[in-house]
């Protein structure tokens, strides 16, 4: 108890602390954005809730770890786990979740869980189970007298986390699959009468979730450690954000991803490192309670 | 009940009591089949007849594993004291506190459990489909991490009961029956219930929520008292693994969500969803195949298991007693009427 009291006076006796825990937590969030938009196209397109999402993540990391092991420059890895991870997602659409669109949502849940129990295993039979990451070798800068420190690793990775986000984000606005991908979530059957190809439209989708998880994951492994087992705190992360700012609202996923980022920061400083993955899981919970609250008093209208 | 019947179930009981004496090598894997058992017939209580597919199950058994070790300590000797030196070895316990702590403790841990799941359920029942779900497995995964925290019950380390104070070879049948008298009396009860009005209630709330309710059934009611029975068996079964395993930690052990926690699903829908054999012959299909897996395929048990699931959950989603149903419906006493032209229609 001491220890928090501590912490928490920390916060308001030197107000940059403050600060680097924001900037820290809004970097991390921006990646975990990147994989809550992801499973947010899955669920909205056809209605599969990708519990896998956070092991496509550690997956994209480890490819990117593999080859800066080999001597390509790091920063390739990025493209690399964006193309393996494509093709990973096109052969788990087809084997799998092709089969589990048209049924009940608890079906999608337990596929995708058996899947990333799957891929978490045969991740660590390849690569072990130590903590892995790959070292950029930039340096670190310093502000406010050290209190707030910002490796240039992590400004690259945020910044890539946006190019890939507006890259995405334009796609899906303008081009001709982008389009095909909106009419299909907003109406699968009409978009069939139209003359899409929505077989084709959701085999496209899934990969582009895999793809985008596993360059972030290949962000991650440049800034953070991974690990094949911690694949479902992201999953439950990227749950969490999509929950709180439901689906197709685009600046709410990217608002919720930072806002968790950071609250996490802060959890953790205050209560201590170990308690970092409770509060993620916590944090869900609330938000899940709130949004209940919030559908009962609408329930009460409707009395 | 027919002769046949009885017949059926006194063979049965024969099998299970001659059980560990014909194979006494498998003595622990046996007890981890009616673990198994159990927890894949309560798990059937709200995810096949109520509609409910809770994903933390699981936390009941940790939590159960947990006040049984507090309650069957703390009868002895201070309970942060003993987590602290981390050691059954250095606490001597007499034969008197050993079966009474762990008779304590077990029930203990069944109301504990109860009482969690009333708490746990007045604010998750009004989440439906998936969002329920997701909500039991974060409260299973939220409490895992906390306890993991928290160093009264020994923090990452666990907790290291006392062992067996007799013979081994004795301790292992003692686990054995009290595991297996727990199914037991679960099957007896579960049998009973389907049939009373209680049960009718459980399926329409699956069948349609708002026509239930609609009917006069006060949905959470009924929801919350299924839930809490079905914790108080899951809490028992905690306490006796947490006396059969002697030492156990937060993780990995009492709160281990993609093991036991999904498991007992992956059993369920093995067997058939919403019956009553469906999960008893899902466990013991799901159990023979994991031991088998766990001693041939070293390294490799986890992605067969999760091919396993996959498998089950995308392609035989019905299980083994809603495929029988399909062929035989005759078995069930389900009446196929045969039309002019000699199809069957039920």
């Amino acid at each position: 108890m001491d220890q928090i009291m501590g912490n928490l006076g920390l916060l308001f006796e030197f107000p940059v602390v403050n600060l680097k825990i924001i900037i820290d937590g809004v970097m991390i969030g921006a990646l975990f954005a990147l994989a809550a938009y992801g499973l947010a196209l899955v669920w909205g397109v056809m209605n599969v809730k990708n519990l896998a999402q956070g092991d496509f993540v550690i997956a994209g990391g480890y490819i990117a770890w593999w080859v800066a092991g080999l001597g390509v420059p790091a920063l390739f890895g990025v493209p690399l786990a964006f193309i393996i991870m494509w093709g990973i997602g096109w052969v788990i659409y087809k084997l799998v979740i092709t089969r589990v669109i048209e049924r009940d949502l608890f079906t999608s849940l337990l596929a995708t869980f058996g899947i990333a129990i799957m891929m978490a295993q045969l991740l660590n039979l390849m690569f072990g189970s130590d903590t892995q990451s790959v070292n950029l070798g930039y340096e670190t800068l310093f502000f406010f007298d050290g209190f707030v420190d910002v490796p240039i690793a992590k400004l690259i990775g945020v910044c890539m986390a946006t190019v890939l986000a507006i890259c995405v984000i334009v796609f899906m606005k303008f081009s001709r699959m982008g389009q095909a991908i909106r009419a299909t979530s907003q109406d699968a059957r009409a978009a069939r009468v139209l003359g899409i190809d929505t077989e084709k439209v959701y085999a496209f989708t899934f990969s582009l979730n895999a793809a985008i998880c596993g360059a972030a994951g290949a962000i991650i492994v440049m800034v953070w450690v991974i690990q094949p087992f911690y694949g479902i705190t992201y999953a439950i992360r990227a749950f969490v954000i999509v929950t709180a700012a439901g689906l197709g609202n685009l600046p709410g996923v990217i608002a919720a991803g930072l806002g968790i980022g950071a609250l996490e920061q802060y959890g953790s400083h205050i209560f201590g490192i170990g308690y970092q993955q409770a509060i993620a899981v916590l944090l869900l919970l609330l938000v899940l309670v709130f949004r209940m609250i919030q559908q009962r008093r609408s329930r009460q209208v409707l009395k | 009940m027919t002769i046949a019947k009885t017949l059926l179930y006194a063979v049965l009981l024969l099998i299970i009591f001659a059980a560990p004496f014909l194979f006494p090598d498998f003595r622990t894997q046996l007890a981890t089949l009616w673990l198994m058992i159990i927890v894949a017939l309560t798990w059937d209580m709200t995810g096949g007849q109520m509609g409910y597919n809770s994903l933390g199950n699981i936390f009941f058994y940790g939590t159960g594993m947990y006040a049984c070790a507090v309650v069957g300590i703390a009868i002895a000797y201070p309970v942060a004291e003993y987590t602290n030196a981390s050691g059954g070895g250095i606490y001597k316990f007499t034969d008197t506190q050993y079966f009474l702590g762990a008779a304590l403790g077990i029930l203990f841990a069944g109301v504990f459990c109860s009482l969690c799941a009333l708490i746990i359920g007045y604010f998750t029942f009004s989440l439906r489909g998936p969002y329920f779900a997701i909500g039991t497995l974060g409260v299973a995964i939220a409490a895992g991490e906390l306890v993991s925290n928290w160093d009264f019950v020994g923090g990452g380390q666990g907790i290291a009961l006392p062992v067996y104070p007799n013979d081994l070879d004795e301790g292992k049948l003692f686990f054995y029956f009290l595991f297996a008298g727990t199914g037991i009396i679960l099957f007896i009860f579960l049998n009973w219930m389907y049939k009373t009005r209680f049960g009718a209630a459980i399926n329409a709330i699956r069948d349609d929520e708002e026509k239930a309710e609609a009917m006069g059934i006060h949905t959470l009611r009924y929801k919350l008292t299924t839930w809490a029975i079905a914790a108080f068996f899951v809490g028992v079964a905690g306490g006796i693994s947490a006396y059969q395993l002697i030492h156990f930690e937060p993780l990995e052990t009492a709160y281990q969500t993609i093991n036991l926690g999904i498991f007992m699903v992956v059993c369920v829908l093995l067997g058939g969803k919403g019956t009553l054999w469906g999960p008893i012959i899902g466990a013991i299909i799901f159990q023979v195949f994991k031991e088998v897996t766990w001693n041939y395929l070293l390294g490799w048990q986890w992605v067969a298991l999760g091919a396993l699931i996959v498998v089950t959950v995308v392609y035989f989603q019905d299980g083994i007693m809603g495929w029988l149903k399909h062929t035989k419906p005759e078995w069930f006493g389900i009446r196929v009427e045969k039309s002019a032209d000699g199809g069957a229609n039920s």
